[in-house]
């Protein structure tokens, strides 16, 4: 029996979700068809990273190759990396500088220009009037596929979808406030972080929404006897739910970390002293009390500030459990050397190696290897309730933004699901 | 080769074979000690390197910093059970300066978890620096700049 045969709709509400859909090809086809490419913005990369006209990078939208590219005129343009005569990879980097401002498929030498027109074929009349194009032959029909693309805040967004609402419509007023509040001065790249994990790219989304593991799985400030509870958090979700913006503050007026060390902490057995505490040092740098902020923006992205690591997490998903999960680190424009090192001590927190953070991949792994041959069986996302709220702060233990994430991946896929649960049956 | 080189490069040879034994054979408490006090270890990409950014996954300036993350990956990391094999290639002595000396080495770390298959975890090289003052010898740097882009589900144990 093929794992979409019992993908059941009653095994799919935003509490329940049949494990089939981490495993099933036809689930995975679809997302790529109803969520990638379809009504979202996918994240692209950051405007400082084409800093200078023909700048690049090559990036995915979903499983599709896609690259974003700066034009001489300063716009910034995405398009498939695909060539329109036979299908080739035309960008092969990762990244560079296309001075010239064309990419030139390697196999027959189809050239674009930055905004994916072709500018060039070879040959095109033939070699002394043998071969060739008819003279009908019109290269504007053969162009690249193009992504609509805009930007907010310094982050480019790009989308296939011509009837998707604007970006700023689609993060919606939370969501803005928040990306802007990360973005508040021009940054710049620190460097990035590659991270495979074999499982579903729709677990990461769900551990990213999910504030009840912190300080369960990640068990690093517990170990060494931070965990204030003193601390406030909140849960906040765009209106369609299935973006999400978790932070923590400190109690305000509180500057220094450290002075509250002895409020109401709960020591965790055997703790143990950190050697070199820089690595904790928090500068708060933005005009408000919060230590960290993870914010997740449906389908592709997260947005993070935990302590002075500034990052995005790019979901890259490859196939029903391939995802790769692009950490891209910034700083601000203005930061001085020793604020870089600050940063680079702090970034030991995040990431692959993140010591409050590396349990993720693992997280991710394990949900994927315990779900094989689950079809039919479903999770249990009750944690806090059983419905979706704009707005949460009860320290955490609460799952309902996962339950956003799954009403709005519900809504994009429903259709797609019934009938791959039809087909299962038929 | 003067006798100088010829026992450095004997004794950086030795102490890399010795480096990867002890992170191999999980002796994790005796590696911060094969570090001097204030010094630089760092795990960072070949990607990052190559595009003059100075983002590492790893980032300890001190020993102190090289402690805390073996206490940590003891007792509150969570990662797949496995073991590492570090193969080191032998170093090229790239410089002299008092009793630092300068070096490089290819390694390649293989990772078994528990599903019992050998995989290539990890290939780059380091770029260390090392103090070989008063008979002894110890990592002043190291950066192990790696290859791998891509890091398999995360990365606990250190290179």
């Amino acid at each position: 029996m093929n794992a979409a045969a019992n993908l059941t709709e009653a095994r799919l509400q935003p509490t329940a979700i049949d494990y089939a859909v981490y495993h099933s090809p036809a689930t995975f086809n679809a997302e790529q068809e109803n969520i990638f490419r379809g009504p979202t913005w996918c994240y692209l990369g950051l405007e400082a990273e084409l800093p200078e006209s023909g700048d690049f990078r090559s990036t995915h939208v979903g499983n599709t190759p896609v690259v974003v590219v700066q034009a001489a005129d300063g716009t910034i343009h995405a398009w498939v990396n695909r060539c329109a005569h036979k299908g080739a990879i035309v960008c092969r980097s990762l990244r560079g500088n296309q001075a010239d401002g064309a990419f030139v498929c390697v196999y027959h030498q189809w050239a674009y220009d930055a905004t994916g027109a072709l500018v060039g074929v070879p040959f095109r009349r033939g070699l002394k009037g043998v071969g060739g194009y008819p003279d009908d032959f019109d290269p504007a029909q053969h162009s690249l596929e193009r992504l609509r693309v805009e930007t907010f805040s310094g982050m480019v967004f790009g989308t296939f979808s011509s009837t998707v609402a604007p970006l700023e419509e689609f993060l919606g007023p939370v969501m803005r406030k928040y990306i802007s509040r990360v973005f508040q001065r021009p940054v710049k790249v620190l460097g990035y972080a590659r991270q495979f994990m074999a499982g579903n790219w729709k677990l990461y989304s769900e551990n990213s929404r999910d504030s009840y593991h912190g300080a369960l799985l990640h068990l690093f400030y517990p170990t060494f006897g931070i965990y204030r509870q003193s601390q406030e958090s909140a849960g906040e979700l765009s209106e369609t739910g299935f973006h999400n913006v978790f932070t923590v503050s400190k109690p305000r007026g509180d500057v220094d970390y450290e002075s509250f060390g002895n409020e109401a902490n709960r020591e965790m057995q055997g703790a143990a002293k950190l050697q070199d505490e820089r690595l904790l040092h928090f500068m708060p740098e933005i005009d408000d009390d919060i230590g960290l902020h993870i914010q997740s923006i449906f389908p592709s992205v997260v947005v993070q500030q935990i302590q002075n690591t500034l990052a995005t997490r790019q979901i890259v998903p490859y196939g029903t459990d391939k995802t790769e999960l692009i950490w891209t680190y910034f700083g601000y424009a203005d930061d001085d050397e020793e604020t870089t090192r600050h940063r680079l001590r702090n970034l030991n927190l995040v990431g692959p190696s993140g010591l409050i953070s590396m349990e993720d991949g693992e997280a991710v792994e394990l949900c994927q290897q315990g779900t094989i041959g689950a079809e039919g069986k479903h999770s249990f996302v009750e944690m806090g309730g059983d419905d979706v709220r704009p707005y949460y702060a009860p320290m955490g233990m609460d799952e309902n933004s996962v339950r956003g994430f799954w009403k709005g991946y519900l809504g994009l896929m429903g259709s797609a699901l019934a009938e791959i649960t039809a087909e299962g049956r038929a | 080769m003067s006798e100088s080189i010829q026992n450095a490069q004997r004794a950086i040879d030795d102490f890399n074979a010795a480096y990867g034994l002890c992170l191999d054979d999980d002796r994790l408490e005796q590696w911060p000690e094969l570090f001097v006090e204030s010094c630089l270890y760092q795990i960072i990409s070949r990607e990052n390197v190559s595009n003059g950014l100075p983002a590492a996954v790893m980032y300890c300036d001190s020993r102190a910093m090289l402690i805390d993350r073996v206490v940590a990956l003891r007792k509150a990391n969570v990662f797949p059970e496995h073991f590492n094999r570090h193969l080191i290639g032998r170093a090229v002595i790239t410089g002299f300066e008092g009793d630092e000396v300068s070096a490089e080495a290819s390694y390649v770390v293989f990772q078994t978890r528990n599903d019992g298959e050998t995989r290539i975890y990890n290939a780059g090289k380091y770029v260390d620096r090392f103090d070989l003052g008063g008979g002894t010898i110890r990592l002043n740097c190291r950066s192990c700049i790696y290859d791998t882009l891509r890091i398999a589900t995360l990365l606990a144990t250190p290179i």
